[in-house]
């Protein structure tokens, strides 16, 4: 079978199962969750069973459900901070490439300077100093992140500046908006669209990573680095609770990847197999 | 010995996508033969080098045919006794010296690397045959060349460099690639003349590999022209020149000897007012000074060439004109009015009135766009039609410049070269321009597409009145469609005139050079050339 002109590989059909899977859980949250997200239904960390698949929690909240919902704030945080830090990310770094030296020379050094300042740290303090809502969360991350992303866009750019097809542009008297949208986006998306992949992940573990130290998502919203967190004593005791939400969040990573890997191999691969040796 | 050395038979080369790139070709080589492959990029002539090799490139695979080197099919050989052929009894020259070396190791240690790894002599040995070679090739100072790294030596030393590598394991055949047609023409001279001498000097058999028949002529005792991966005329050398039996042979050498005639287009009487004006420029790059003190005017629906060999600041002097290249000093003018030094700061009427065509459509053009978006653009900024009316002269835009109407909606990148320089031409010619800045828009294309342009752009000019300042290297395009001409030498031009004034005598010197060097299709012409040279 072919997609947008090419043949997955079987990974990339399993990344795709797994995105897809995960896309109909987030917008059919309410209607497949058996129970409210931050409704207490039973005992603390009661065994799974046919009312309560997965068992339950630390306050005796349904474990599945709380998964469904967690997918919808984990995954919608993560989504919405990956194209808030591409946006930001991907028109300064073509700004940059395009605009010239003084310009370019500014926003690369500030960038150097953030890049220097390790990231959990950085928002660390920044969600200390601001109390940690979602829209702070999202904007914090997203700013850190767009770093990232302008480091990548800048050095695609930069290779397509210098064509001969974007040179015509300027000399006809186009302006920059043009330029950067017309002569060098379309350009620079296979790369980007691959980046975007990966950074979606790290996104996803990083917002996990911070509600897993209790400055990411606040409690009753469920997510899955919450999830953890509250039920990790649970492990001393042998029991699943907390590797429910762990093996949801390591296989959105996987699926992402894979796919990932797969539009990197397209623009990668040289226009045909090995030489005939 | 005198037996057969090399034969290919019935050769199959398909790419992994089906397209067939050789179909059927068979050939054999004498010892001390040299067979010249001519044809157009596409038709299989580089294939069919490598597959003397039984090699095939990235994507490609023989699928069919035999290759015996002195008595052995190769096809039928392990891998390591592959390798044992390649290399050491065949070996390889490719256009591109440049790509061939690697940069981070010495060109003593590259030359010698291959007899030493295979064990055919030790590395004194092998250092010993390799200064040999570099005297044989006429490189400067060959006891210390060896030192070098790649990037310190011109294209020239290089390309001979790249001879003494293939000669190191003192193979039987050579197949050359090309060698000299990334060179300029005085110093192709030079290295081809060599490569002559080496292969008759060490009785060796060569395929040689171009599209100039000219060169070929030259060095080749018989020669195949190959067209779409199949053959279409073998046969000796003066045979094909003389009394070609296909026609596209003999398109091929009527085209070429069309080059080496003038036209009558430098006509002095045609003196109109001047459109573009350059005056006194100078311009630098940091230190060095690539243009120094030029002056030159394109009367309006003039060509105006100026010649000149890489390096001459010839592309420079466009990209001034341009206002990509920041002036020293001096001025340009267009219709008598100033125009200012950088781009940024002319208006958009300006901009508008002076276009440029670029060398290699490929980069010129934005592979996501489409063929109607690229052409309509130039009309929806500076005339704001409005859509129906844009799609309108992109059709008419099309049909002017050769191409079917039906194109708009195309990549550029599903298009053949000469298509894309055509829709290049027609992205200029929608700014209705008053001058187009022409950079070399021939020296990628096969000839005889490269020809169908220059008539273009001659059609072109008749009929919109558009005056073309043609920057080129080649003499033949010169005569054929320059009313002027300038011939450019280290940054400064050391002749101009009417075409006819400057390729008539007396020349000056570095002109007279320049005519001297450009390849005829007489077979003696090398010979003539280089027994002149040493009588001077």
């Amino acid at each position: 079978m072919r997609l947008f002109g090419h043949t997955p590989p079987t990974s990339a059909w399993v990344g795709l199962t797994i995105i897809f899977f995960y896309a109909s859980v987030v917008l059919l949250a309410p209607w497949i969750a058996p129970y409210g997200q931050s409704e207490s239904v039973a005992g603390t960390w009661d065994p799974p069973s046919a009312m309560f698949w997965l068992g339950t929690d630390n306050i005796g909240r349904d474990i599945f459900s709380r998964l469904i919902f967690g997918a919808r704030t984990t995954v919608a945080v993560a989504l919405i901070t990956t194209l808030l830090s591409f946006l930001i990310g991907t028109v300064t770094g073509f700004l940059s490439a395009v605009e010239g030296k003084f310009i370019d020379m500014m926003l690369s050094r500030f960038v150097d300077v953030m890049l220097s300042i390790p990231m959990l740290i950085f928002s660390l303090i920044i969600l200390s100093v601001f109390g940690s809502s979602i829209p702070v969360l999202i904007l914090t991350i997203a700013a850190l992140d767009a770093t990232r992303v302008f480091r990548l866009a800048r050095a695609v750019a930069m290779d397509i500046v210098v064509t001969e097809f974007v040179e015509v542009a300027r000399l006809r008297g186009e302006g920059l908006w043009w330029v950067m949208r017309r002569e060098i986006l379309p350009n620079a998306a296979p790369p980007m669209i691959a980046e975007f992949g990966l950074r979606f992940c790290f996104n996803f573990l990083f917002v996990a990573g911070l509600s897993f130290l209790g400055l990411g998502i606040q409690p009753p919203l469920a997510d899955w680095g919450g999830m953890v967190r509250d039920n990790a004593q649970a492990i001393t005791f042998g029991l699943m609770a907390p590797l429910w939400p762990a093996i949801a969040i390591a296989l959105m990573t996987i699926g992402v990847n894979l796919v990932v890997d797969w539009i990197l191999s397209i623009n990668s691969r040289p226009s045909g197999a090995s030489a005939e040796m | 010995m005198s037996a057969i050395y090399l034969t290919i038979e019935d050769l199959h080369v398909k790419s992994v996508s089906g397209t067939v790139l050789v179909d059927g070709v068979s050939l054999s080589l004498k010892r001390g033969e040299v067979l010249g492959l001519i044809g157009e990029s596409g038709a299989g002539k580089s294939t069919i080098g490598l597959a003397s090799m039984v090699y095939a490139r990235a994507g490609c695979h023989i699928t069919g045919g035999q290759v015996i080197v002195n008595g052995k099919s190769v096809r039928d050989l392990n891998h390591n006794d592959r390798r044992a052929v390649r290399g050491q009894r065949i070996a390889y020259i490719s256009q591109s010296a440049a790509a061939s070396f690697n940069p981070a190791h010495t060109l003593m240690d590259q030359v010698c690397e291959m007899p030493v790894k295979h064990g055919l002599m030790s590395p004194p040995e092998a250092r010993t045959w390799a200064l040999e070679l570099f005297r044989a090739l006429g490189l400067p100072d060959p006891e210390r060349f060896g030192d070098r790294y790649p990037h310190q030596v011109s294209g020239g030393q290089l390309q001979r460099a790249m001879a003494a590598m293939a000669m190191s394991c003192r193979p039987d055949v050579l197949v050359l690639d090309e060698p000299t047609t990334a060179l300029d023409v005085t110093t192709q001279i030079e290295v081809l003349a060599l490569l002559k001498k080496l292969i008759r000097d060490h009785n060796m058999a060569a395929l040689y590999i171009t599209h100039d028949l000219a060169v070929v002529a030259q060095v080749a005792d018989r020669i195949m022209v190959l067209r779409h991966g199949r053959m279409v005329e073998l046969g000796a050398t003066d045979q094909i020149l003389h009394r070609p039996k296909q026609p596209y042979t003999t398109a091929l050498v009527a085209e070429r000897s069309a080059a080496e005639h003038l036209e009558g287009v430098g006509s002095e009487s045609l003196r109109s007012e001047d459109v573009l004006t350059v005056s006194q420029v100078t311009a630098a790059y940091g230190e060095t000074v690539v243009i120094r003190d030029v002056s030159i005017s394109v009367g309006r629906g003039q060509t105006v060439a100026v010649v000149g060999e890489s390096g001459s600041g010839k592309s420079s002097l466009a990209r001034l004109i341009a206002g990509l290249l920041p002036r020293a000093g001096g001025d340009v003018r267009l219709n008598g009015n100033s125009l200012a030094a950088s781009f940024k700061d002319r208006n958009r009427e300006q901009l508008r009135k002076v276009q440029l065509i670029y060398q290699l459509p490929d980069v010129a053009l934005n592979p996501r766009q489409t063929i109607g978006e690229i052409i309509g653009r130039p009309v929806s900024l500076y005339f704001g039609l409005p859509s129906v009316e844009v799609k309108r002269r992109v059709r008419e835009l099309l049909t002017m410049v050769g191409l079917p109407e039906n194109y708009t909606d195309r990549l550029s990148t599903a298009l053949s070269g000469g298509q894309k320089q055509r829709v290049c031409i027609a992205r200029a010619l929608a700014a209705k321009p008053e001058v187009i800045i022409c950079d070399e828009p021939t020296s990628a294309l096969d000839p005889l597409v490269a020809d169908d342009i220059l008539k273009l752009l001659k059609k072109l000019q008749d009929e919109l009145g558009v005056a073309y300042l043609f920057i080129t290297h080649d003499l033949g395009v010169v005569r054929r469609i320059a009313h002027r001409t300038a011939v450019m030498f280290k940054g400064e031009f050391v002749s101009e005139g009417p075409t006819r004034t400057v390729f008539s005598p007396p020349f000056h010197p570095y002109t007279k050079r320049l005519i001297a060097s450009v390849p005829e299709t007489r077979t003696d012409w090398l010979d003539e050339i280089l027994a002149q040279r040493s009588v001077h």
